[in-house]
């Protein structure tokens, strides 16, 4: 005997037998990019062995894949993972949280300009206001961390404005890849990133010759590149100590100011406290 | 005991020396002098020199530095418990305290200074790695450190067994990432250890359980820049300077609406009057609004507190705290809700999102004070601001939080009547949170709305 179609009871039709559904399988993971080769491994690895433990590589390592790259991508985090051992869930935790790791490709130069309260009041806000619309337009002003220009292409410029970059006696300040300049105006910071843009290096008010993001990452991250053409010396040369810096010492020198004179001899050290 | 001068080099007397940062430099000047005298004696004997001295922390909070070095347990001979484990010395070299501007040109001029130092710290507390944890935004003070680390290691001041004392040590010039937050010391350890920067539950303190939950000490640049010249002057030649409870120099950085804004160091106790006669005063003699005594934590002061000993007690009797001495100074010319809205936009960037009362409650306050300062604010905002920062205060995980409510705080102290005019002077306000009291809209016929006319 054959039943009807349907259920006879409800007539409503069959049950469907619930059928297995097919989700698409996650690509195959590629390889890491190939941009990570012989000599970023071999540097992870010396920046590994300076720790006691190897996890404390991470904020370095990032910054060498970040030197690497110009930005950190996702090939970026799974490299560190994969040489530290950990999830890439892990690393972009990290990677994440500091600001000075960039999640998208950023220009030749990074522009930073403080504008935190004190910068602010003596100009920092006129300064990142008018460098916001000089480097993108009236109409459209660059957005925090935007780049003019095809990122990572000569005289390209990212943008931000910065937290208390330290500098506070020398204000308002802006950095260009980490290098301060200091003292600046709304027209000094325009004529820099006009020069930057015509691919001049202008000369930092204190720290080393101007060079470019990924250079200062490198180094960051504890290596100087061979092939710049700015050697190690001078790297570490260069003017320091600003006016202001040392304006207390001289002060000190002009009126004959000075600590009070130490023993010549240090003083005997107190006796060995009593062991409890 | 005659009065030391107005400004005593002590931290800063190398400064003006050509290459002052080169080890040439740093040793025709008498630098790695204290390392001998400090290898002659017993650990325990410089803890006690250094508690002697009455040093104390130069990163903020100013716990006293032996003290903290006399925490960190030692082997007993067990092999057990946390005296076996290693110890370690890490630096917090991150600054980023706004006002804060002293550890870079220290690092800059003078990296050897803060390498002396942590070698003897080190031998102290008997570590064997020191990490230099710096802001990676301070670029040249970490070239400068890292040739500095390069220098002392070929003059075999670092490495196995310094000065044939049996003493080994390394050290690291470790680059941050850009997080305010890390400037706080559980948070700056995590960070070390390759984490996200967020604080630790206290306690266990660092010095049970630090790095990598071993006994550590932290200590800011200049705290440990401080100790070859106690080391080679002694205690009592430390104290010489500075007051009986807060002795020593320390770097004043002075900046904003000064003649002459600059790094003075000067001996602890010494006025804002004081200061700004050294800066030459009040730039082009517009009168004194508002300052900080040590960086945007610390509540504001005004031109009534000119007479302030600036030391760790007179700071906080006069309701504020001496921090950094980050002496930031405002002329009339500058809004103090305005201020206070770019700081609070500053710790709400920086408030690392682990704890709700910060997480929460700076950013709130970015959108209070904001649309205050845009001028749509009323007088009921005053009341919640100081009702939020009381949330806040004491029920964070850590002091980015308290010093969240510093500004705004204090600012209302002293400047609420400046709040008062500004909403004041924009009466048309209308939002929608007002509107819901709708029986006082209907019956006044949409007048008299809530704190609008107050």
């Amino acid at each position: 005997m054959t039943l009807p179609e349907g259920n006879p009871e409800t007539n409503s039709p069959a049950p469907v037998t619930p059928t297995e559904r097919h989700f698409p399988a996650p690509a195959e993971p590629s390889p890491v990019s190939p941009v990570f080769d012989e000599l970023t491994r071999q540097r992870t690895k010396e920046i590994i062995s300076l720790y006691p433990q190897s996890r404390s590589a991470l904020l370095p390592l990032l910054h060498l894949v970040q030197s690497v790259e110009g930005y950190v991508s996702t090939d970026g985090i799974r490299y560190c993972a994969e040489a530290l051992d950990l999830t890439t869930a892990e690393v972009s935790a990290v990677a994440t949280f500091y600001t000075m790791y960039k999640r998208s490709p950023c220009g030749e130069h990074l522009v930073s300009v403080c504008t935190n309260t004190l910068c602010a009041a003596l100009g920092g806000d006129d300064i990142y206001d008018r460098l916001r619309t000089h480097l993108g337009s009236a109409d459209r002003p660059l957005r925090h961390e935007e780049t003019a220009g095809e990122p990572g292409s000569p005289g390209s410029i990212t943008l931000e404005h910065a937290e208390c970059l330290a500098a506070c006696d020398l204000a308002p300040v802006l950095q260009v890849n980490y290098e301060y300049f200091d003292n600046q105006t709304v027209d000094s910071a325009v004529e820099l990133v006009d020069a930057l843009r015509r691919g001049e290096r202008p000369q930092p008010t204190r720290g080393a010759p101007l060079t470019d993001l990924r250079t200062v990452e490198l180094e960051l991250a504890g290596f100087t590149d061979e092939a710049s053409t700015v050697d190690t010396t001078a790297r570490v040369e260069g003017p320091s100590s600003a006016v202001e810096s040392v304006r207390g010492v001289r002060l000190a020198e002009e009126n004959g100011w000075t600590a009070p004179a130490m023993p010549d001899e240090p003083p005997a050290m107190p006796a060995l406290p009593e062991k409890k | 005991m005659s009065t030391p001068d107005p400004i005593t080099p002590v931290l800063t007397r190398r400064w003006l020396s050509p290459r002052s940062w080169s080890i040439d430099t740093y040793t025709r000047l008498e630098g790695y002098s204290s390392l001998r005298t400090a290898f002659a004696a017993h650990p325990d004997q410089l803890i006690q020199l250094v508690k002697d001295s009455g040093l104390r922390g130069r990163g903020g909070a100013g716990f006293p530095t032996g003290m903290k070095w006399g925490f960190i347990p030692q082997d007993d001979g067990s092999g057990k418990g946390p005296g076996a484990k290693p110890k370690y010395l890490v630096i917090n070299a991150d600054e980023g305290e706004p006002g804060t501007c002293k550890d870079i040109p220290t690092m800059m001029a003078d990296p050897h200074a803060l390498i002396e130092g942590c070698i003897v710290t080190s031998y102290a507390i008997r570590a064997n790695f020191c990490a230099i944890y710096v802001r990676g935004e301070a670029l040249h003070c970490i070239r400068r450190l890292r040739a500095a680390v390069r220098e002392a290691k070929d003059a075999g001041y670092l490495g196995r067994d310094i000065l044939g004392s049996g003493f080994d040590l390394e050290i690291v010039v470790h680059a941050g990432a850009g997080a305010y937050i890390c400037g706080e010391e559980t948070a700056l350890l995590d960070s070390l250890e390759g984490r996200r920067g967020q604080p630790r539950l206290k306690p266990p303190f660092p010095a049970t359980s630090g790095l990598y939950a071993s006994p550590t000490v932290v200590n800011n640049v200049e705290t440990i820049a401080s100790v070859p010249a106690i080391v080679a002057g002694g205690a009592d030649w430390f104290r010489s300077m500075g007051r009986e409870k807060s002795p020593g120099p320390k770097i004043y950085s002075i900046s904003g609406h000064v003649e002459r804004p600059g790094q003075y160091e000067a001996p602890l106790g010494i006025t804002l009057r004081g200061l700004l006669e050294l800066a030459g005063g009040m730039k082009d003699g517009v009168p004194l609004k508002f300052w900080t005594p040590g960086g945007s934590s610390t509540p504001l002061l005004t031109a009534e507190h000119l007479d302030v000993p600036l030391d760790f007690e007179g700071a906080a009797e006069a309701g504020s705290m001496l921090g950094t001495t980050a002496v930031q100074v405002f002329n009339e010319t500058v809004s103090v809700p305005w201020a206070v809205m770019k700081w609070t936009e500053f710790y709400s960037h920086e408030s690392c999102g682990k704890c709700t009362p910060c997480r929460e409650g700076t950013y709130w306050l970015v959108q209070v004070l904001q649309r205050m300062v845009r001028g749509e604010g009323t007088t009921a905002d005053i009341d919640m601001m100081v009702d939020v920062c009381d949330n806040i205060l004491g029920r964070s995980f850590c002091a980015l939080g308290d010093g969240a409510t510093s500004p705004i705080t204090s600012a209302i102290q002293y400047f609420r009547q400046e709040f008062l005019d500004l909403i004041a002077s924009q009466p048309d306000v209308e939002r929608p949170e007002q509107l819901a009291d709708v029986e006082l809209a209907e019956r006044t016929d949409g007048t008299e709305l809530t704190g609008a006319h107050a």
